[in-house]
């Protein structure tokens, strides 16, 4: 059976609910659901944030975020995958991100969930604006990122 | 061909995207963000540090060697920050 993939760049709030049961009813055949979710913190590096406003490259994320759905059906026996991405000005508490991975068993559930979300901060064009205290100031990579992209590559 | 630029890199530029027509000899991104940051200060200061710049060409992540010929739309951005 072909795979249940959706992938969305949305302002709006996403209900984690709901994308679940897109995935799962009506299906006998999946035994494990693996969902995680990227919430907005209120502190960075110690310092208390007003906001974050998210940036993207319409066109290219979606692109970047299919091509990485493609690369976790290929190497997971999944069957689905819901990826939504929020952009705009988001408050602390607020979600960012959703993935949520579908099998037959846990492990490929829970191993395609972190493959997604490791490609997608280091690779999918977005980029967080904060809005602290000081004014506003736009996030620095962060190295441990790449690296936990990095591992996923077999040489 | 089309430029665009995102995050802070569109910031000190001052614009999210222009078209323009790379003379003769700029055959590579890391060749078009030398000539870009040749165009005046904002320029100069969005592509200070080459190495960090990003750069994609027709919505693919490309490498600094990577040829432009052909292309599209060439985006250039800093190392990304979402999730």
């Amino acid at each position: 059976m072909t795979a249940n993939v959706s992938i969305r760049i949305q302002q709006d709030d996403f209900d984690i609910a709901r994308e679940i049961a897109g995935l799962t009813k009506g299906r006998s055949d999946i035994g494990a659901v693996v969902t995680f979710s990227g919430i907005c913190r209120g502190s960075e590096d110690g310092a208390s944030i007003a906001a974050l406003t998210l940036e993207h490259y319409p066109g290219m994320a979606e692109a970047e975020i299919a091509r990485h759905a493609e690369t976790a059906l290929s190497r997971w026996p999944l069957t689905g995958i819901r990826i939504i991405h929020r952009v705009g000005r988001l408050a602390p508490g607020e979600n960012i991100v959703l993935v949520v991975t579908a099998s037959q068993h846990r492990q490929a559930a829970f191993e395609a969930a972190e493959f997604l979300m490791d490609y997608l901060k280091a690779n999918a064009p977005f980029w967080k604006r904060v809005e602290g205290a000081d004014g506003a100031s736009w996030i620095d990579t962060r190295d441990h990122d790449d690296a936990a992209a990095a591992r996923w590559t077999k040489s | 061909m089309k430029l665009k630029y995102f995050a802070w890199v569109r910031e000190r530029i001052g614009k999210s995207e222009e078209t323009i027509e790379p003379p003769p000899g700029v055959d590579t991104i890391e060749q078009l963000i030398a000539w870009l940051a040749r165009r005046g200060e904002a320029y100069a200061h969005a592509f200070e540090t080459p190495r960090v710049i990003r750069a994609a060409i027709d919505h693919a992540h490309v490498k600094p060697d990577a040829a432009i010929k052909g292309a599209r739309e060439i985006a250039f951005f800093p190392p990304m920050t979402g999730g």
